[in-house]
């Protein structure tokens, strides 16, 4: 409350100000900046050790010591990284895809229609997502070993037989998401339709997909980080240089040589990070939502 | 799930829509199964059976071929259902549910039901086929050379490719000159038209078949080595690369007592069905034994035999402890951030959040290598940076901090995201109005955000835990499993029971699938039940807040 101008006066009111602003936004920035410095410095040291010329992991220091991109040129003519690139960005991309189609096909029927055995349907669904594929591991070695047998294109170290499995994975874990979401909309829509004569496929095509068009990018940009990372049954399938995923491939790169591949290895990784970190910017928006939106209904 | 209690079909609809219905009470019902035929819709549908009917057709020749007629049965009740499924107006439902069903009954519920049935088998090494095949591998195994031997020149020779295509022996008999093919299944004669030998029996062309030269043949050295052709009188084992003799079985079975009996030391291994293996009366078990049904005895192991019951109780222990830590410090540390972000007076929100969110957003399977690599104890960047020499792997406590500050690194992102997407969705008159009311920024954030924040984040957090409980790579990548005591090789300090029971049924010990299937039972209760209980506590949670 004062209204002098002495000097000591104003420096109080300074500090009261600042302590004041510190107390209510200074210390939000404070945190925010110690999260981010959190966040970044593992990716600080992947990208010092992508661009050091020595390549080894006991050269990498946190910030870059120099600048080559001689890890890159390395990576695709020493290793099969093109084709693993190649392989995991369709075998992902074509099985996030068909999966999310077949959830949101399940998921509107259960939202939308009533029938004998729905309840239990959706109960079984999330009892048999409980049982993570990969626990049937040795099963499925087994199941394919035949299947290898009697329908080499679909068997060991083909890109099909590992999409078929991710198929078979999808509908337990997206249906439920996608379920929450399309509860969401409201029953009015897809009743006045009706009553114009449109048809149930209809319905769902032109007005159900439209309208959940951020849940169905969000799911599938999450089935797609999946089956990027998803290491054991790939693993168990391709043994072929050439048929091997990102994950499967870059894992033997640094499986026996870890110091001197570390720089190679570093590179692989921030490539690999390109198309999941550009998405994730462009749908970040939609994620927040999504996930929630699940999370609320259930 | 849907509170709604009303009926099938057109009851759902509001009574305000009484008026319109009255007319045809039936409307919508008549419209949702005789929609118009659109062009389209059947071009696409054409396709699809079309497509079925293909694949179909594609599938079964494989299936006559090899006479699996229940899998032929299969496929053809399958496709007529489909094609029945799609052609008739009704079942809408199933109709929508039916693809995705397919799959999850092909790749996700056989292989659990398989899991299951190999559960109460002693399937695994040694105990892999039938009682016959252990019989015929434990004959040929004692196969040696005795004085008097016949040696046939030798030809190494593979059907297809020679890297990788079968083994088989091309050799020709001294006395006879007849060249006969052997395999695993047994010794065959030859056309002689359609092999060339050379002067001293070696064989130097077989149609059909891919002669190995002295490089292709070292490299598979060990698989000719080990392999064993039976014959009449005992079995064919190679001597080098070019060479090959006929020796005698020392261990030969005997119907009669059902046991094998070794020649030279006479000693017996008696057949026990129970265990699937032929035992001495010494307790000796030969190694090659058969599979069996072995009841519960694989699930009693896991509780009651000490040496796998004792690493089975710790390891869970740890896994909850893991499962618990991972999700609770991710949770805790991305509320905090969240809430602390969360203000309106706030400016650069968003470019806190695309930096904060990056690590969610690397792919983790190498982000974890790379956190391997970061507590290296000689020149990894966590020791360096802060001057320690901490053996980071190598102690069970420190190899436990390193693990959870990895999860906790890798999850706290997608808790940030999800608690600033609840928190948006939570009114801000809510909190004035406690503020208002007298209440400090923390009682207002106990008695009403928190609460609010927990019915929106609870069943993530459900899954989150259920996810950690399972979470293979976390633990495979960064320390696998290690370390391990003096004493025992497969359980480790930071094991989870997924990691162990992957150990179990593909380490270097020995396969011992029977075993490890079990385990998976078990993993499964565990995760279903905290699951159920949990879900069943936030539901009640859930209907006082709607």
């Amino acid at each position: 409350m004062s209204t002098r101008t002495e000097a000591p006066v104003a420096n109080r009111n300074a500090t009261g100000r600042r302590n004041r602003w510190f107390a209510q936004v200074g210390w939000r920035h404070l945190v925010g900046i110690l999260a981010v410095a959190f966040s970044l410095f593992p990716i600080l040291f992947v990208v010092s050790a992508a661009l050091n010329p020595l390549g080894t992991l006991s050269s990498t220091e946190l910030v870059p010591t120099g600048a080559s991109l001689e890890n890159f040129t390395n990576l695709f003519e020493r290793t099969a990284f093109g084709r693993w690139f190649l392989n995991s960005l369709l075998l992902a991309g074509v099985a996030s895809f068909a999966s999310i189609f077949l959830s949101a096909l399940a998921a509107y029927a259960f939202s939308r229609m009533r029938f004998a055995g729905r309840r239990v349907g959706l109960l079984s669904l999330l009892l048999i997502q409980m049982f993570p594929q990969f626990l049937a591991i040795v099963a499925i070695f087994l199941i394919f070993t035949k299947v290898t047998e009697l329908w080499p294109v679909i068997g060991f170290n083909t890109p099909w037989g590992l999409f078929l499995l991710y198929m078979g994975a999808a509908l337990g874990a997206n249906t439920w998401l996608m379920k929450g979401f399309f509860d969401t909309l409201p029953k009015e829509l897809d009743e006045s339709a009706t009553m114009d004569g449109a048809s149930h496929a209809q319905i769902f095509f032109r007005i159900m997909l439209p309208l959940v068009a951020p849940i169905l990018a969000v799911t599938g940009l999450l089935a797609f980080i999946g089956s990027i990372n998803e290491f054991v049954i790939a693993n168990v399938f391709l043994t072929n240089t050439n048929s091997k995923t990102l994950a499967v491939g870059m894992f033997g790169l640094v499986a026996g040589e870890r110091n001197n591949n570390f720089g190679i290895f570093a590179a692989g990784t921030l490539l690999t990070a390109i198309p999941t970190v550009l998405v994730f910017q462009l749908l970040q928006r939609y994620i927040v939502n999504g996930l929630t939106a699940g999370a609320v209904k259930g | 799930m849907s509170t709604s209690s009303s009926g099938p079909g057109t009851a759902t609809q509001p009574p305000g829509r009484g008026p319109v219905r009255s007319g045809s009470p039936r409307t919508s019902r008549t419209a949702r199964n005789h929609a118009p035929i659109t062009l389209t819709g059947l071009l696409v549908k054409v396709v699809l059976l079309g497509l079925v009917a293909g694949i179909a057709v594609w599938a079964a020749f494989p299936l006559i071929e090899a006479e699996l007629w229940v899998g032929l049965a299969v496929l053809l009740a399958t496709t007529a259902g489909l094609f029945y499924l799609y052609l008739t107006p009704r079942h809408i439902p199933v109709k929508y549910l039916i693809p995705g069903t397919l799959f999850l009954v092909a790749f996700q519920i056989i292989p659990v039901l398989y899991t299951a049935s190999t559960a109460f088998t002693n399937f695994g090494d040694g105990h892999r086929g039938s009682k016959d095949d252990a019989i015929v591998a434990i004959q040929s195994g004692s196969v040696t050379q005795v004085p008097g031997s016949v040696q046939y020149p030798l030809t190494v020779a593979t059907k297809g490719d020679p890297a990788t295509g079968a083994l088989v022996f091309l050799v020709t008999d001294p006395q006879t000159n007849t060249v006969s093919v052997g395999d695993t299944e047994g010794l065959r004669p030859l056309d002689a038209g359609s092999v060339t030998v050379a002067p001293g029996g070696k064989v130097t062309a077989a149609d059909g078949y891919q002669i190995l030269n002295f490089g292709e043949a070292s490299t598979r050295s060990k698989d000719i080595t080990d392999m064993v052709v039976p014959t009449s009188g005992g079995a064919l084992r190679s001597s080098g690369l070019s060479r090959a003799y006929e020796g005698k079985a020392v261990r030969a079975y005997d119907a009669g007592c059902d046991c094998i009996r070794d020649s030279e030391t006479g000693k017996t291994w008696t057949a026990d069905g129970k265990v699937g293996s032929f035992v001495a009366a010494d307790g000796e078990t030969l190694a090659q034994g058969w599979q069996v049904n072995v009841g519960l005895r694989n699930f009693a192991d896991v509780l009651t035999d000490p040496a796998i019951s004792g690493p089975f109780f710790s390891t869970l222990i740890w896994n909850f402890a893991f499962a618990l830590g991972s999700t609770g410090f991710t949770f805790l540390l991305g509320m905090g951030i969240a809430l602390a972000l969360h203000s309106p007076r706030m400016r650069g929100t968003n470019f806190y959040r695309v930096l904060l969110i990056l690590p969610y957003a690397m792919p983790s399977f190498a982000m974890l290598l790379v956190w391997r690599d970061m507590f290296n104890t000689d020149f990894g960047l966590i020791n360096n940076l802060f001057g320690l020499g901490v053996d980071w792997f190598g102690e069970t406590w420190s190899a436990r901090l390193a693990v959870l500050l990895v999860q906790l690194w890798l999850g706290y992102p997608y808790m940030f995201l999800v608690t600033t997407g609840a928190l948006q969705a939570i009114p801000r008159e809510l909190t004035e109005a406690t503020s208002v009311d007298g209440a400090s920024p923390f009682q207002s954030f106990r008695a009403v955000t928190m609460p609010l924040l927990l019915v929106a984040i609870s069943p993530l957090l459900i899954a989150s835990f259920a996810y950690n409980f399972n979470n293979f790579n976390a633990i495979q990548f960064v320390t696998e499993g290690g370390p391990f005591p003096a004493d025992n090789p497969t359980a480790g300090a930071t094991d989870l029971l997924i990691t162990y029971t992957y150990r179990l049924a593909f380490g270097a010990q020995g396969a011992e699938y029977g075993l490890a299937a079990a385990v998976s039972i078990f993993i499964f209760a565990i995760v279903a039940t905290v699951s159920a209980i949990s879900f069943s506590r936030t539901r009640k949670q859930e209907e006082v807040y709607s």
